[in-house]
């Protein structure tokens, strides 16, 4: 597997080369979030805001009022919680083109509870006019900001930053409520989103090698979810649906794919894997990840149960599955 | 990079068109407050001297060809609404000289169509729609309200989000002012504090505030529920250039908006009586932030004011 090291970092400068019109916007967080390489290329389109995220965010709306393309880079919690209302007010409403990028979601900061974004999909999904992304890899990472300006809107980004590793094709780009279709089969079908697309990964190999049927979807968009291609895969797995995230199981993932099977009428088992309505605590990713049942063994776990089999693993399993950069096995709007 | 225009006397209105727009906001504001047995009275007596100078001639505004009607409510902004109109044509044309005027305390919404109306840039007509349902006309305005340039109102926030503009104009070398009325409660925000550090950090001289001091916030005096303490001296600290004058006085009003502010925002301190020229107020026992007409005697009392400013009127 291909670790691509500060991806964004790179790609920011790269995007800024061809875009004059984006500035970049941080709260005394800019090399934390990969932004000092745009700094030092473009310091005239660079505005330091201090630890400040309300006035920074209402900046940004006047901003782009004015045409610029604010990209206004904190850490996610520092977005959300400390400045709902000036993003709800001075961007959202008047449904302004600022990207909002969200780094450190859930537990991949050690941090503790006061940097773990881990309600922070719920609270941006229901927001009007508020378009809602997450990256899962390095090719994600790379071509996210595309997306997120060819959205007309706001936009927020749950953003990764340092090692990311490569899972998609760098030719397959991210895009606006397409789903990728990483594995068919007919007994389970596991969606995942961010960091929990490893995991999936990585538990879908166990899991075929002991003769289970698994589809894999990855999911990048929370909002819009409305793909007409999703509702057949919903419907499909003879056993049910298991989906895993990096956030509480309130308005997440799990949530977007109960409100479209409710929608259409899709009666399967959904298990919903995440944060079970809780606060986290500071200590690693990895621990945390097993702490709160994100992980490859969380899957696969959810899976028997799901089938009624005990599949008989050791945790060297996971660890052994060699990951590699996979093409999307059928497109989405193909199924 | 330096974007001030402070060319003396670029800021002095003509005094009788201010006096003249400044009795027009509290004899249209009473007059609305007495056809609906209640109103933002006290914002129309503390704040009318301001917007005079303002609308008179301080703010560098394009011309509408004719005073506007405001349309109904036309939805909100989204990805599919195509239709939304925005309040800030009644202010005229956006355009590279021209200045912006931003409303932070949307309370202030009913002062400030009357300005427009008495400033000859909405149709007297519209006021009719005050508050109606399906109306453009909101009382406390959102963008779309007759001279709202953005969405304010939530307090706090218009300060921030017209340093932003002020700093696009800036980059795009826009000459062009930021015109920002504030209230003295907004100063008991923490992020109007943040957004005094930005602008002094970055230099941001292209603004100018001016706020309403007239001592009154929804729970009562300021006094009472949260004092500011000296405020001028805090914002000299801030990197602001502060000016502290009578806010009825239109000549000193016009001078303070003209004090040159290089470098950084001016600030002009404003002032101001709640009751100014309806003394009727002062019988309301310091609840000014809504005035609410509580039966005939008042109404009467009331009246007998409205009668003497439109005799006065002449």
């Amino acid at each position: 597997m291909e670790i691509v090291a500060q991806p964004h970092g790179k790609n920011l400068k790269a995007f800024g080369e061809r875009r004059p019109d984006v500035l970049v916007l941080s709260a005394d967080l800019t090399s934390s979030c990969e932004a000092d390489y745009f700094k030092g290329t473009f310091p005239e389109r660079f505005i330091s805001c201090g630890i400040a995220e309300q006035n920074m965010v209402s900046i940004a709306g006047g901003l782009a009022r004015e045409g610029f393309i604010p990209l206004v880079h904190t850490f996610a919690v520092f977005i959300y919680r400390r400045a709902l209302d000036q993003i709800a007010m001075s961007v959202a409403y008047p449904n302004l083109p600022v990207k909002l990028l969200g780094f450190l979601p859930g537990v991949t900061t050690p941090g503790g509870a006061t940097h773990q974004a881990i309600d922070d999909v719920a609270v941006m999904r229901a927001l009007p006019n508020m378009t809602v992304l997450e990256v899962g890899d390095a090719t994600e990472v790379e071509t996210v900001l595309d997306l997120a300006c060819e959205v007309p809107g706001p936009v927020y980004v749950r953003m990764l930053r340092g090692e990311v590793p490569r899972l998609f094709d760098r030719a397959e780009p991210m895009r606006l409520d397409t789903p990728r279709v990483l594995a068919t089969g007919s007994d389970l079908l596991i969606v995942s989103a961010g960091i929990c697309t490893e995991e999936a990964l990585r538990a879908i190999a166990v899991l075929t090698a002991r003769g289970v049927s698994v589809a894999h979807v990855h999911v990048s968009t929370y909002k819009p979810f409305a793909n007409p291609a999703v509702p057949a895969l919903l419907a499909q797995p003879k056993y049910g649906i298991i989906s895993v995230e990096n956030h509480t199981t309130v308005g997440g993932l799990g949530t977007v794919l109960a409100e479209m099977m409710v929608r259409h009428r899709i009666a399967r088992p959904l298990v919903t894997l995440g944060l079970a309505d809780t606060f986290a605590h500071g200590a690693s990713r990895r621990f945390l990840m097993r702490e709160h049942g994100l992980d490859a063994q969380a899957i696969t776990v959810a899976a028997e149960q799901l089938i009624g089999t005990k599949l008989g693993w050791v945790d060297s399993d996971f660890s052994a599955v060699r990951i590699d950069a996979v093409h999307s096995s059928a497109k989405a709007e193909a199924m | 990079m330096s974007a001030a225009f402070n060319a003396p006397g670029a800021s002095s209105a003509a005094p009788s068109r201010a006096h003249a727009i400044a009795a027009g906001i509290r004899r249209r504001v009473l007059d609305h407050t007495l056809r609906n047995q209640g109103g933002y009275l006290s914002q129309a007596c503390s704040s009318a001297e301001i917007l005079g100078v303002l609308y008179g001639g301080a703010m560098n505004l394009g011309a509408v060809k004719q005073p506007l009607l405001p349309r109904p409510f036309a939805g909100v902004p989204s990805a599919t609404n195509r239709g939304y109109s925005y309040g800030y044509h009644f202010n005229g044309p956006h355009g590279r000289i021209y200045d912006r005027f931003i409303l932070s305390p949307t309370h202030y919404s009913l002062p400030l169509y009357a300005a427009l109306i008495e400033a000859g840039r909405m149709d007297p007509a519209g006021l009719e729609a005050f508050n109606r349902d399906g109306s453009s006309l909101e009382m406390i305005g959102a963008e779309h309200s007759p001279g709202m340039e953005l969405m304010t109102g939530s307090l706090g926030q218009g300060l921030s989000q017209g340093i932003g503009v002020a700093l696009a104009r800036r980059m795009k070398g826009e000459p062009g002012r930021i015109w920002i009325f504030m209230s003295d409660g907004e100063f008991q925000i923490g992020m109007v504090w943040e957004a005094f550090e930005f602008m002094n950090h970055h230099k941001v001289d292209n603004i100018k505030i001016v706020v309403d001091i007239n001592g009154q916030q929804c729970d009562g005096a300021v006094l009472s529920v949260m004092r500011l303490g000296g405020l001028s001296e805090k914002l000299t600290a801030f990197g602001a250039a502060v000016r502290s004058v009578d806010g009825h006085d239109i000549e000193a009003l016009s001078l303070a908006f003209a004090a040159p502010h290089k470098d950084q925002p001016l600030v002009v301190l404003a002032s101001t009586d709640p009751c100014r020229e309806i003394s009727e107020l002062r019988l309301n026992g310091g609840k000014l932030h809504y005035i609410r007409i509580k039966n005939q005697v008042e109404a009467a009392r009331y009246q007998a004011i409205l009668d003497g400013m439109e005799a006065a009127r002449g």
